[in-house]
């Protein structure tokens, strides 16, 4: 790969027409430039964020406190082990699509099929467990209430789903929590306090969140979402050209260009998650 | 001056193939940038764990995150997307634009939401 585009050439001559300056077919420049501007959405996205982070005057949520679950292992704290699971997923899934570019520059068809597949099984993986992360966060936890007072206390149960809430066992509400004056109240009161709220936020939709203001809610659906869907699009595309090299359509033609075009496209997912990474969940 | 080197038109540049050897000097490279992504991202998670936001040694911790963040994408554009055995001229009309106009919308995202911050904490 380091063969062609690092040759000399005569300047005079390099700008003179008939042949590609930058020494890449159409193709791949027309990816390059795509990807910037792609590359210029998502950061137009991370800035807004930043932007609306930074003139926010209360308390900004921190993605410790609200990403620290792990499926299938109930109420943990894992503070962002599962993100970092999914960062590193996408990270190997990058590393198999290289690996399968090499493959094609030395027109091993094998090698090709192989490392796409397992590309095609990880992007997989981290479309999943962004549909585990976005379920999770939709559902939160036990949520708070808006007491007639305009007070905030916390539930101690999930009632979700539940009818009568005076069919709940050891329901209660925690007023102040996290601070000095944490304060418990159960029973008769906790219930009857319960029924007079204003209002019972659990989990998140696109007006309000148990985590902060509703802005962070907004900007986690739609980054986090607008990122999935590029990571789909990117299996869709992946699994397309799979099945041209296993019909044998770049054996035909000579080189597997079309694989390093993809894996541009699917190399700069995993860029943008690492930017996702830091600016939205480490920050 | 030779010519059978270069890229007429969107011809494919049969000599950007490789042999064995060089396959296995490029796959040498791309484990090492794996394993280099893998420890930055522990390294990362571990400071979130062990250092908390508002803590004294946050603001470096903060500043390490956006320097190892640019160490790993300067990792995967210049090699996994092999924009470092582009030429020049192609490296500099992607990366140029872009990081202008970046910085530029950064600095001024920046610079407003903080001046708002301190207006409505003053003044509402």
């Amino acid at each position: 790969m380091a063969g062609e585009a690092a040759k000399a050439i005569d300047p005079k001559v390099l700008w003179g027409g008939g042949r590609s300056p930058f020494s890449v077919s159409y193709g791949k420049m027309m990816m390059w430039f795509f990807l910037v501007s792609d590359a210029l959405t998502f950061s137009g996205l991370l800035a807004a964020y930043g932007f609306v982070r930074h003139s926010y005057t209360g308390q900004w949520p921190i993605g410790e406190e609200v990403f620290h679950a792990f499926p299938l292992m109930g109420d943990t704290h894992l503070p962002l082990i599962y993100v970092a699971m999914m960062t590193f997923i996408l990270i190997v899934s990058s590393v198999t699509m290289v690996l399968a570019v090499e493959a094609g520059h030395r027109l091993d068809k094998k090698g090709v099929i192989k490392w796409l597949a397992w590309t095609i099984v990880g992007g997989f993986f981290f479309v999943g467990s962004q549909a585990w992360e976005w379920a999770h966060f939709i559902h939160g936890s036990a949520g708070y209430i808006v007491t007639a007072d305009g007070e905030q206390a916390w539930l101690t149960q999930d009632v979700s789903g539940v009818k009568d809430i005076t069919t709940v066992a050891d329901f209660g509400l925690i007023f102040n929590k996290g601070t000095e004056n944490e304060r418990l109240i159960s029973g008769s009161e906790a219930i009857q306090v319960y029924g007079n709220k204003i209002n019972h936020v659990q989990g998140a939709n696109m007006i309000q969140n148990e985590y902060g203001p509703p802005q962070y809610a907004n900007f986690f659906f739609f980054i986090t979402g607008f990122h999935g869907f590029h990571v789909f699009s990117g299996v869709v595309i992946n699994i397309i050209i799979f099945l041209m090299v296993v019909r044998g359509k770049f054996d035909r033609l000579g080189h597997y260009e079309m694989v390093e075009k993809t894996g541009l496209y699917w190399h700069f997912v995993d860029l943008v998650w690492v930017f996702v990474f830091t600016f939205f969940y480490l920050i | 001056m030779e010519r059978d080197d270069l890229l007429v038109n969107d011809q494919y540049p049969v000599k950007a193939l490789h042999s064995e050897e060089a396959g296995v000097a490029v796959r040498k490279k791309i484990v090492f940038v794996t394993i280099l992504l893998t420890v930055v991202t522990i390294i990362e998670v571990a400071l979130g764990i062990f250092i908390k936001q508002g803590t004294d040694l946050w603001p470096v911790v903060k500043w390490s995150f956006i320097v190892m963040t640019l160490i790993k994408a300067g990792y995967i554009v210049a090699v996994f997307m092999h924009l470092g055995d582009e030429r020049k001229s192609l490296r500099y009309t992607i990366i140029l634009p872009y990081a202008l106009f970046i910085l530029y919308l950064l600095y001024i995202c920046i610079t407003e939401s903080n001046k708002l911050n301190e207006i409505w904490n003053n003044y509402f």
